[in-house]
């Protein structure tokens, strides 16, 4: 892989860490001594991505705005690496008025519609409308694909496998992807799944499915790269499970207490993991890894200020909007 | 064109109520290459109750999609191609079958403009076959209408007369909101069931569309407002013509949109009436009826000179047999009976 696509995906990886940190103190701040939900600029269930970078980045960078995402209740990390509008989306996190959704939608109902962007808190139900954008795209006679995201949990859901056989019937232009973070909130993969690597239900309906092991960026890459130009020259669908992992608890407050890997964790956190590997391969130096960590924290900061800075909505607009 | 009222259309042609709507859906297809229909056994059967019949003919399957018995993926699927501008008709073949695919209706469908904050448009058409009275069990004879005005963000119109089936099919296409497109199988005109003389009546043969949220004064009358939807316009529209032997002169209100609702309409014409009766073939209770007497004390319970009355199903599953199932449904005599109650005789 050249230098400059590692460079970018550990840009794009170090970006998602420091805007998922950055929510993290924010959400927190004003959380304290005692954890009230409800509370603070940052309100309601958080789900960070941390530790899952690799997918986001691995995927994203065979896209462009033109291609479509739907993510799930976790879905920062896509909505960066697809290039969702980083000021609006934080100021939509924060229910101000220059949010995506003027405060309508929160964290996990994400919309851009400039890059096809959206989420949904459904587990396993992103799936069913990025077969219609697929459709969309390949009757307009463009070449461009629909991601649809989903955790491991989502792949016992039967929009799931609806979707998939849909998918392979009408050789839609989408690439499926199925993060495997091991836990569905607390319930390992390992209650939950009858099979060892969703990759392999991909059989049941005639397309492939390809399942990164050791949550590498550069892994991600090179299976998406497979499966984005299968859906962009009318090869079909493709399943993409990748074994990753959420470095934080479910949402923001979970104690985690059923989590037996943690004190394993540091050691699996894929980023600095990465970065050691760029610096043993001479792509990264430490002068870089302080630019991209200010640059990333420029950015970050600027969508945190701006969202500050932008007003509450009105109360009374909540009734608007409900129609067109 | 707009026809506002049910006394507008000219024509003396006439068509079933199935092929009114499915001479709206062709019009729009013709005029509009994003209109697609797709769902099950929508192609060469043309719809179990006739909804799409002659449209693969006249369209090839591209835009005539039969598909898996997947409702959740093909209505999701509908949602994401109207998320990119398309304009998908999208069929649930009966309106009982929304078990296995609500998050996508409720969650999604309804949801992701508001969510968007108005930066997604959503412009799609559920249609879905409703109602009983041939005995078809507990699990496919539901109106179920309330069930979905209840929601927010979708728009629910149900249509009762050829000419506003074609009507509101051209403006729920047109509409820029999901639309909830639910007709009873009984006023469908289908050869193979009891049908009412009314469902097959007087169709213009251009486009025109009826509005969504305006009730029409299919009976004008002066004694008493039957409020009501579907079917049940017919039988109102029947016990209204009997008992004007009586001397009961009803008014006869065809809702024809649940969301929006022509409050309006209900109020001004229980102004004129003094009384309220409403039939709803849906479930009694947290319902249409309901919902309507609430509006109506809402503005002025002085309105009524006579306590409210509503004929609807009871709260049991519609049962199979001809006897149970006619006991249950809002028929011509317990209309009749809720008329004269209402009246104080």
């Amino acid at each position: 892989m050249d230098t400059a696509t590692r460079l970018d995906l550990y840009r794009m990886m170090v970006l998602i860490r420091t805007f998922e940190e950055a929510i993290l103190r924010e959400y927190h701040a004003d959380k304290k001594p005692v954890f009230d939900i409800g509370a603070g600029a940052i309100p309601g269930e958080m789900h960070l991505s941390a530790g899952q970078e690799p997918v986001a980045a691995g995927v994203c960078a065979h896209l462009t705005s033109a291609d479509a995402v739907t993510a799930t209740h976790r879905p920062h990390h896509f909505a960066i690496a697809h290039g969702v509008d980083l000021h609006r989306m934080t100021a939509e996190i924060f229910g101000r008025v220059d949010g995506l959704g003027k405060g309508r939608g929160g964290h996990m109902h994400l919309f851009d519609p400039d890059v096809h962007f959206s989420c949904s808190g459904i587990i396993a139900e992103g799936y069913p409308p990025a077969l219609g954008q697929a459709m969309a795209f390949q009757r307009r006679g463009t070449d461009s694909v629909a991601v649809a995201v989903t955790g491991e949990g989502a792949a016992n859901q039967g929009a799931f496998h609806e979707s998939l056989n849909l998918a392979a019937l009408w050789q839609l232009p989408v690439v499926f992807v199925v993060e495997d973070n091991e836990w569905g909130i607390s319930v390992p993969r390992s209650a939950s799944t009858c099979v060892t690597s969703n990759a392999d239900r991909a059989a049941g309906y005639g397309i492939p499915g390809l399942r990164v092991e050791d949550n590498s960026v550069e892994g991600v890459h090179r299976a998406a790269a497979e499966a984005v130009a299968r859906a962009r020259t009318g090869e079909g669908p493709s399943l993409l499970e990748v074994h990753t992992l959420r470095l934080w608890g479910h949402f923001e407050g979970d104690p985690q207490g059923y989590r037996h890997d943690l004190d394993g964790v540091p050691g699996r956190d894929p980023l600095p993991t990465y970065e050691q590997e760029l610096r043993g391969d001479g792509v990264l130096d430490e002068a870089t890894v302080k630019s991209v960590a200010a640059e990333a924290a420029d950015r970050v900061e600027d969508a945190i200020a701006f969202a500050r800075r932008s007003p509450a909505p009105d109360p009374k607009a909540a009734f608007d909007l409900v129609f067109a | 064109m707009s026809l506002t009222d049910a006394s507008a259309p000219t024509t003396t042609r006439r068509l079933s109520t199935s092929k009114a709507m499915v001479e709206a859906v062709a019009a729009e297809m013709d005029r509009d290459q994003d209109v697609f229909v797709m769902g099950e056994d929508v192609g060469a059967y043309g719809g179990i109750f006739s909804s799409t019949t002659g449209l693969l003919d006249r369209f090839g399957p591209q835009r005539v999609v039969d598909t898996p018995i997947s409702e959740t993926a093909f209505i999701g699927a509908a949602i994401g191609a109207a998320v990119e501008g398309m304009r998908p008709i999208a069929e649930l073949m009966f309106a009982d079958f929304f078990g296995v695919c609500m998050d996508q209706i409720y969650n999604h469908m309804a949801k992701i403009h508001y969510e968007s904050g108005g930066n997604v448009r959503v412009p799609m058409v559920l249609t879905t076959a409703v109602g009983g009275g041939y005995s078809d069990g507990a699990q496919h004879s539901q109106c179920l209408w309330g069930t979905f005005a209840h929601l927010p963000g979708m728009k629910v119109v149900v249509p009762s007369s050829p000419a506003d089936a074609k009507g509101l099919m051209t403006s729920a296409i047109r509409d820029d909101n999901p639309v909830v497109y639910m007709f009873h199988k009984g006023i469908m005109g289908l050869p193979w069931m009891a049908k009412n003389p009314r469902s097959v009546g007087p169709v213009p043969e251009e486009d025109y569309e009826v509005p969504i949220g305006k009730a029409a004064i299919a009976r004008p009358g002066t004694d008493v407002t039957i409020a009501t939807l579907s079917l049940s316009v017919h039988h109102a529209l029947d016990v209204a013509d009997e008992l004007a032997d009586n001397d009961i002169d009803c008014e006869v209100v065809d809702l024809r949109s649940l969301v929006p609702l022509d409050t309006d309409t209900i109020l001004e014409s229980v102004g004129r009436t003094g009384r309220l009766l409403v039939v709803d073939e849906d479930y009694r209770s947290f319902g249409v009826s309901g919902e309507i007497i609430a509006r109506v004390a809402e503005r002025d319970p002085g309105m009524l000179s006579a306590p409210p009355m509503r004929v609807a199903v009871p709260d049991v599953p519609i049962p199979y047999a001809r006897g149970l199932e006619d006991a249950v449904l809002p028929t011509a005599d317990r209309i009749r009976s809720a008329v004269f109650g209402v009246m104080g005789r």
